[in-house]
C-alpha cells in the first residue's frame, strides 16, 4: 500500500545520474526519513517540497554526505557510493548550498568562494587569479559585487549569490540549493532563475528546496513532495496544480491561502513625517488602528532600514513620529516599546530570539517588567501564565516551555518571536518578513494571527517580499524605492504590475 | 514519593552540573587517600580557604554571563583591601568601612564597565589595563608596604570578618553563602538577572527586546568589583593587614572556578551554583594535595589538568549548536 503517486512517464527519460533507494534516517530513535526512493536526472531541475520538518534538508544532507543514511543505498552514475564526509560528496561532484549561509564574514567574497582551494603560484596564493575568477563567477550570476570586499558588508541576498558562486566554482554535476530564494529579492530571484536554466542547459542536475510554490512551477521540471519523512509524490511539475501540491504537502486541503478579513478601522495611531535615517530618505505615512499597512519594494529599497529607525534601533536623523497624536522621541528599542512600538525582526535567528535560551525565557523577555514586583523580582507564576496563554493562543508546538528555542521548527520559532513582541501589548506592531523560512501550514497560522491583531485594533506594519502575501494580507500598500515612498495603493487597486512598476521606479543605485 | 522526587532531582542535579559530580569524586578520592581530609576541622578549613576565591568568582560569573571577562579583580582586591585597612586603622567601624570598601570596588568596576559598554573596547583589553593600573594604585597607595589594621576594639571587630567564628563556623563561610544566595536570587529571580543572560545570549536580540544593554554591562562589572572588594575585606581582616601584592593571579583562579562550574565564556549560559562548586573543586584539590604533601610545583600541574578535564567533560555533554 503505497502513498506515493509516481508518474513514470518521462518524455526525455535518460539514465538517472543519481538514485537513492530505500533511504532511512533517524536521530535518537526519532525517524526522520523512511524508505525514500528518489532519482536525479542530468539536465533537469527537481523541486523538493514539503512542510518544515518533513525531512527535506535531512534528505539533502544524506545526499551530500553531511549525514549517513541508516538504511538504503546511494547510486551515482550506476555505481554504489557511500559518503563519509561532505568532502567526499564534493569530490564526487555534489555541491550543496545550505539554508544557513556558510561564509566567513570577515573574509572577502573571493576568498570565501575559493576557501580551502585557493589558486596557488610558487607556493603562495595567486590573488590576481583568485579575484579574477571570483569576479567572473559573480559576473555569470549578474552580480557586480567586488570580490575583494568582506562578505559581512554584503546584503544577505548578495551573500547567497557568493554561496552560489562557490558551488559553481566546484564545477559540480549535482547542485542542491536549500531555500536559495528565501533571502533574495524578486530581481535577484529572476537572476537565479536564469542561472538555473543555464546550468540545466549545461546538463547539470539541480535540486531546489523551496517554500515558494510559484518557483517550483516556474523553475522545476519535476517535483517531489516529502511529508513526515516519506516521499508522497514524484513526477513532472506540469502534471500537478499548485493546490494539489499543497494538499500533498500538508495531507489535507487548505482553504483560501490568504484569509483576509476586512478591517474595522479606528483612529489614526501612527504618523510618520518626513523620516530620514540611514537608507531612508524622507518617508511619510500614517496608519490607523485595526489596519494592516503593507510595505513593498525591492531589497535595498529601505524597508528594513525604515523599520529599524521607526522602532528606535537606528537613530533617526530628522523627521517626526507621532503616536495617538503625541510626538514621541525615543532613541532605543526599549523606549520604543514603552511608547508602544514593537518590532519583530526579519532575521529570527540573529535578531529575534536567543536560540540557546528556553522558549519561555525568550517569550517573556520583552514584557518582563510587567511580571515583576518590587526590586525587579520576577513573579514566576504570572510569567508562566502569560507564556502558557500565548503558547495555547498561538498554537505553538512544543514539549515543554523550558526547551531551547533552537529545537523548535522555523514556524514555531516565528510564533515565539511574535508572542515575545506582543506580550508587551504594543499599539504598533512592525512585522518584517514574518513568514520567511516558514512552511505552508505555519504560514497560514501566522496570517490568522495577523488577522487577530487587526481585530484587537492593533496597527500592523507588514513587510513582505512575497508579492501575493503582501497583496493578500494588506489593507493598503506603500511601495518604497531608494529610501522614498514611490507609490501607495488601496487593497482593491493594487496589482502586481502596479507594485512592481512603483518598486522599480527609482531602483537603488548602490552596488 | 517525596523521597523519590528528591532522588530524581538529585540525579538531575548531577547531570546538569558535571562539576558537582567532579567535586564528589574529588572528595571521595581525597578521603580515600588521606585520613586527615574528611575531618570537620579540615573541611571547615577548605571552605574558609575557598571563600575568597568563591566570592570573587561569583562576581566574575555575572561578567562572563554577558560574554565579558574581568582580569582586574585581583588588583581591585588589593587596592580595596588597602582602603579597608587604613579605614580600620583610622578607627572607622566595620559597619561603615565595609560598605565603603565594597562601594569603592563597585566604582572601580563601573569605570571598567563604562569603557566596555560605551567605549566599545574589548573587555579583555579594558580589564587588562585596569589590572595594571589598579595594581599600580595599590602600590602607590600602600607605598609598597603592608598596611596594618592596627589594634583596639575597632580592629578586633574588623578582624572577626576574616578570622572570627560564629557557632563554630568561620565567618568567611557565612559571607560566602550569603553572597551565593544573593547572587542566585538576583540571577534567577529578578529582571536584572534575566537581562544579564539575554545580553550574553545575543546582544542584538536583547537590545531589540528593549533591554538597555550598556546599563547591564556596566552593572555586571560593578558587581564583580564589589565582590572583589568584599573578598579584599575578608583577606585583609584575616591577615590583619593589607598587602600591596595581595590577590595576584586571583583573577585566573576565579575564571577557572567559573569555567569549571559550566559557565560558557561565550556568554548566556551558566549558573551561580556551578561557580560555587567550581571554587570548591579548586579548594578541595589544593587542600588534598597539600595534605598529601605534593610539592607546590606539581600542584599547579595537577590543578591545570583537573580544570582541563572538568571543562572537557562539560563540553562533551552539551548539545552542540
Amino acid at each position: 500500500m503505497s502513498l506515493a503517486t509516481h508518474d513514470t512517464a518521462r518524455p526525455d527519460a535518460a539514465e538517472p545520474l543519481m538514485t537513492l533507494q530505500g533511504i532511512g534516517k533517524s536521530f535518537g530513535g526519532v525517524s526522520v526519513l523512511e524508505n525514500v526512493d528518489f532519482s536525479l536526472f542530468p539536465g533537469r531541475v527537481l523541486g523538493l517540497a514539503g512542510e518544515n520538518g518533513a525531512g527535506k534538508s535531512t534528505l539533502m544532507k544524506v545526499l551530500s554526505g553531511v549525514h549517513q543514511a541508516d538504511a538504503g543505498t546511494l547510486t551515482l552514475r550506476g555505481r554504489g557510493v557511500r559518503f563519509a564526509t561532505p568532502r567526499q560528496a564534493m569530490d564526487a561532484g555534489i555541491a550543496i548550498i545550505h539554508q544557513e549561509l556558510n561564509l566567513v564574514p570577515t573574509l572577502s567574497a573571493g576568498e570565501n568562494i575559493f576557501l580551502g582551494r585557493e589558486p596557488q603560484r610558487w607556493g603562495r596564493i595567486d590573488w590576481k587569479r583568485l579575484f579574477g575568477q571570483a569576479a567572473e563567477l559573480l559576473e555569470s550570476l549578474e552580480q557586480s559585487i567586488d570580490p575583494r570586499i568582506p562578505v559581512a558588508r554584503l546584503s544577505i541576498g548578495q551573500q547567497q549569490m557568493v554561496e552560489i558562486a562557490r558551488a559553481l566554482s566546484l564545477d559540480a554535476e549535482i547542485i542542491v540549493m536549500d531555500e536559495p530564494t528565501d533571502a533574495l529579492t524578486d530581481v535577484e530571484t529572476a537572476v537565479l532563475e536564469r542561472v538555473v536554466r543555464t546550468l540545466r542547459g549545461a546538463g547539470k542536475s539541480l535540486v531546489l528546496i523551496t517554500h515558494r510554490l510559484v518557483e517550483i512551477f516556474r523553475m522545476c521540471d519535476d517535483v517531489a513532495v516529502l511529508r513526515d519523512g516519506r516521499l508522497v509524490h514524484q513526477g513532472p511539475t506540469a502534471s500537478s496544480s499548485e493546490d494539489q501540491l499543497i494538499q500533498r504537502m500538508v495531507g489535507r486541503e487548505l482553504a483560501d491561502r490568504y484569509p483576509y478579513e476586512p478591517p474595522r478601522l479606528g483612529e489614526t495611531v501612527l504618523e510618520v513625517k518626513d523620516m530620514v535615517a540611514p537608507g531612508v530618505r524622507g518617508v511619510s505615512f500614517s496608519a490607523r488602528a485595526g489596519e494592516v499597512l503593507g510595505f513593498g519594494g525591492l531589497m535595498g529599497a529601505g524597508r528594513t532600514e525604515m523599520c529599524r529607525a521607526l522602532c528606535g534601533d537606528v537613530p533617526r536623523k530628522s523627521g517626526e513620529v507621532w503616536i495617538h497624536g503625541r510626538r514621541v522621541r525615543f532613541v532605543s528599542p526599549g523606549q520604543g516599546l514603552r511608547a508602544g512600538v514593537a518590532y519583530v525582526p526579519e532575521d529570527r535567528k540573529q535578531s529575534g530570539l536567543v536560540l540557546d535560551h528556553s522558549v519561555a525565557d525568550n517569550m517573556s523577555l520583552t514584557a518582563l517588567p510587567a511580571f515583576c514586583g518590587p526590586l525587579g523580582i520576577v513573579r514566576h507564576a504570572r510569567e508562566r501564565a502569560a507564556v502558557d496563554h500565548y503558547i495555547e493562543a498561538f498554537r505553538i508546538k512544543l514539549n515543554d516551555p523550558r526547551q531551547r528555542a533552537q529545537t523548535l521548527s522555523g514556524g514555531n520559532q516565528q510564533k515565539v518571536s511574535l508572542a515575545k513582541a506582543l506580550m508587551s501589548e504594543p499599539e504598533v506592531v512592525i512585522l518584517d518578513e514574518p513568514t520567511r523560512g516558514v512552511d505552508v501550514g505555519a504560514k497560514r497560522e501566522i496570517y490568522l494571527l495577523i488577522n487577530r491583531l487587526k481585530r484587537q485594533g492593533k496597527c500592523v506594519l507588514l513587510i513582505s517580499s512575497e508579492m501575493p502575501e503582501l497583496m493578500g494580507l494588506s489593507d493598503r500598500i506603500i511601495v518604497l524605492a531608494n529610501g522614498r515612498v514611490s507609490g501607495e495603493f488601496l487593497r482593491d487597486d493594487a496589482t502586481q504590475e502596479k507594485i512592481m512598476t512603483a518598486a522599480a521606479a527609482a531602483a537603488p543605485m548602490e552596488n | 514519593m517525596n523521597a523519590l522526587t528528591s532522588n530524581a532531582s538529585f540525579t538531575r542535579l548531577l547531570i546538569d552540573n558535571k562539576a558537582f559530580l567532579a567535586l564528589i569524586v574529588l572528595v571521595a578520592v581525597s578521603a580515600a587517600m588521606s585520613d586527615s581530609f574528611l575531618t570537620p576541622d579540615n573541611l571547615l578549613n577548605v571552605l574558609r580557604q575557598t571563600s575568597i576565591n568563591a566570592i570573587i568568582a561569583m562576581g566574575v560569573t555575572f561578567v562572563i554571563l554577558t560574554a565579558g571577562i574581568d582580569l582586574s579583580v585581583g588588583a581591585v582586591l588589593a587596592l580595596t583591601g588597602a582602603f579597608a585597612a587604613s579605614m580600620t586603622a583610622s578607627g572607622l567601624a566595620p559597619w561603615l568601612s565595609v560598605p565603603g570598601t565594597i562601594a569603592s570596588g563597585a566604582l572601580l568596576g563601573v569605570i571598567s564597565g563604562l569603557f566596555v559598554a560605551y567605549g566599545r573596547i574589548q573587555a579583555f583589553v579594558v580589564t587588562l589595563v585596569a589590572m595594571t593600573v589598579v595594581r599600580g594604585f595599590a602600590l602607590v597607595y600602600t607605598d609598597g608596604r603592608p598596611i596594618s589594621i592596627g589594634g583596639g576594639e575597632v580592629a578586633d571587630a574588623f578582624w572577626q570578618l576574616g578570622g572570627g567564628y560564629w557557632l563554630g563556623i568561620p565567618i568567611p563561610i557565612y559571607l560566602m553563602f550569603f553572597v551565593f544566595v544573593l547572587c542566585w536570587g538576583v540571577l534567577h529571580h529578578t529582571r536584572f538577572g534575566r537581562h544579564v543572560y539575554a545580553v550574553g545570549g545575543n546582544e542584538q536580540v536583547a537590545r531589540l527586546s528593549g533591554i538597555d544593554v550598556n546599563r547591564i554591562k556596566v552593572s555586571v562589572y560593578a558587581i564583580a568589583g564589589a565582590c572583589a572588594a568584599l573578598a579584599g575585606v575578608v583577606l585583609t581582616a584575616r591577615l590583619g593587614s593589607a598587602q600591596p601584592n595581595a590577590g595576584m593571579t586571583y583573577e585566573l583562579d576565579a575564571i577557572a572556578a567559573v569555567v569549571i562550574g559550566g559557565t560558557s565564556l561565550m556568554g548566556g549560559r551558566g549558573r551561580i551554583f556551578g561557580t560555587l562548586v567550581g571554587a570548591l573543586v579548586i579548594g578541595v584539590l589544593n587542600n588534598a594535595l597539600n595534605i598529601m604533601g605534593v610539592s607546590s610545583y606539581f600542584q599547579m600541574i595537577a590543578k591545570g589538568a583537573v580544570i582541563l578535564l572538568a571543562v572537557l567533560i562539560d563540553s562533551r555533554s552539551r548539545p552542540s549548536s
